[in-house]
């Protein structure tokens, strides 16, 4: 592609936003389930005990820093993978104006992230 | 422009460019109701709304939980009993974004071995395992982690 050269060839922001996509799928698709049955639906229906999610349980659990970076971890990314595919659809359902779009949603993301790194510190 | 495109896009208004390219007018808005096969297609886009809407139920209960046990019980309370429809479809969408996302695994990531193609079937149930695998290391680790 010799018409590609130095002069006018621009960095893409592409491949950054699309790993956090395919990234976040992945992560979603194997583990945003059962972590929805677990602390939504699992208590509520009866398959565990309400004391399973007693305050002092929780935090000797997210006691661990390890812990605490794979939430954050798993919960980023899906934030991100949500965003972008929400940006997608938009245009899907015939909403052409992108950048405000990508704005609502990418802004959304970033502020959840920031949300959720101050809780978890 | 032949026969056989106008039959294909019935009523719809086709220009044709001096370059030789169509611009067919579509339903902006609506267009995914047309074909029966759209819908699962729309279905599973939509699936990332519901996917950041728990995300942001997350860190709302990552955020109480911070801010000391009494707000976190409302937190539980209202994820448990007010919201407790809405989980179980937010979860009947997650499930379906991961069905379809691993169905599509052997498109997105076709894997050689010894220069032979892994057949998609293999790769498809490799990514099931995996997340059932995955599910039940989740309820073990909360279950048994503390």
């Amino acid at each position: 592609m010799s018409h590609i050269n130095k002069n006018n060839y621009k960095a893409s922001h592409k491949p950054i936003i699309w790993s956090l996509f395919a990234a976040g799928g992945t992560v979603t698709a194997l583990l945003l389930s059962a972590l929805i049955l677990l602390i939504a639906l699992a208590v509520p229906m009866g398959f565990i005990s309400a004391d399973m999610f007693h305050y002092d349980r929780i935090q000797q659990l997210l006691s661990n820093p390890l812990v605490r970076l794979v939430v954050f971890g798993i919960i980023f990314l899906s934030l991100w993978h949500a965003a972008h595919r929400m940006r997608c659809t938009m245009h899907d359902f015939g909403i052409r104006a992108d950048g405000l779009v990508a704005v609502v949603f990418y802004g959304l993301a970033l502020i959840m992230s920031i949300v959720l790194a101050i809780a978890l510190i | 422009m032949d026969k056989k495109e106008q039959g294909q896009f019935g009523r719809r208004k086709v220009m044709k460019q001096s370059n030789g390219n169509y611009i067919r007018s579509t339903a902006k808005f609506s267009w995914y109701l047309k074909k029966p096969k759209y819908i699962p297609y729309m279905l599973r886009e939509l699936s990332s709304l519901f996917v950041g809407v728990f995300c942001c139920f997350l860190v709302w209960g990552l955020y109480q939980l911070s801010q000391g046990e009494v707000v976190f019980n409302q937190w539980l309370n209202v994820l448990w009993n007010k919201l407790f429809w809405l989980n179980i479809v937010i979860f009947l969408f997650v499930f379906y974004h991961s069905y379809s996302w691993f169905m599509v695994t052997p498109k997105a990531m076709p894997i050689k071995f010894k220069g032979k193609r892994i057949p998609g079937w293999v790769i498809i149930a490799a990514h099931m395992i995996m997340w059932i695998v995955c599910s039940i290391v989740i309820f073990a680790l909360f279950i048994y982690g503390a």
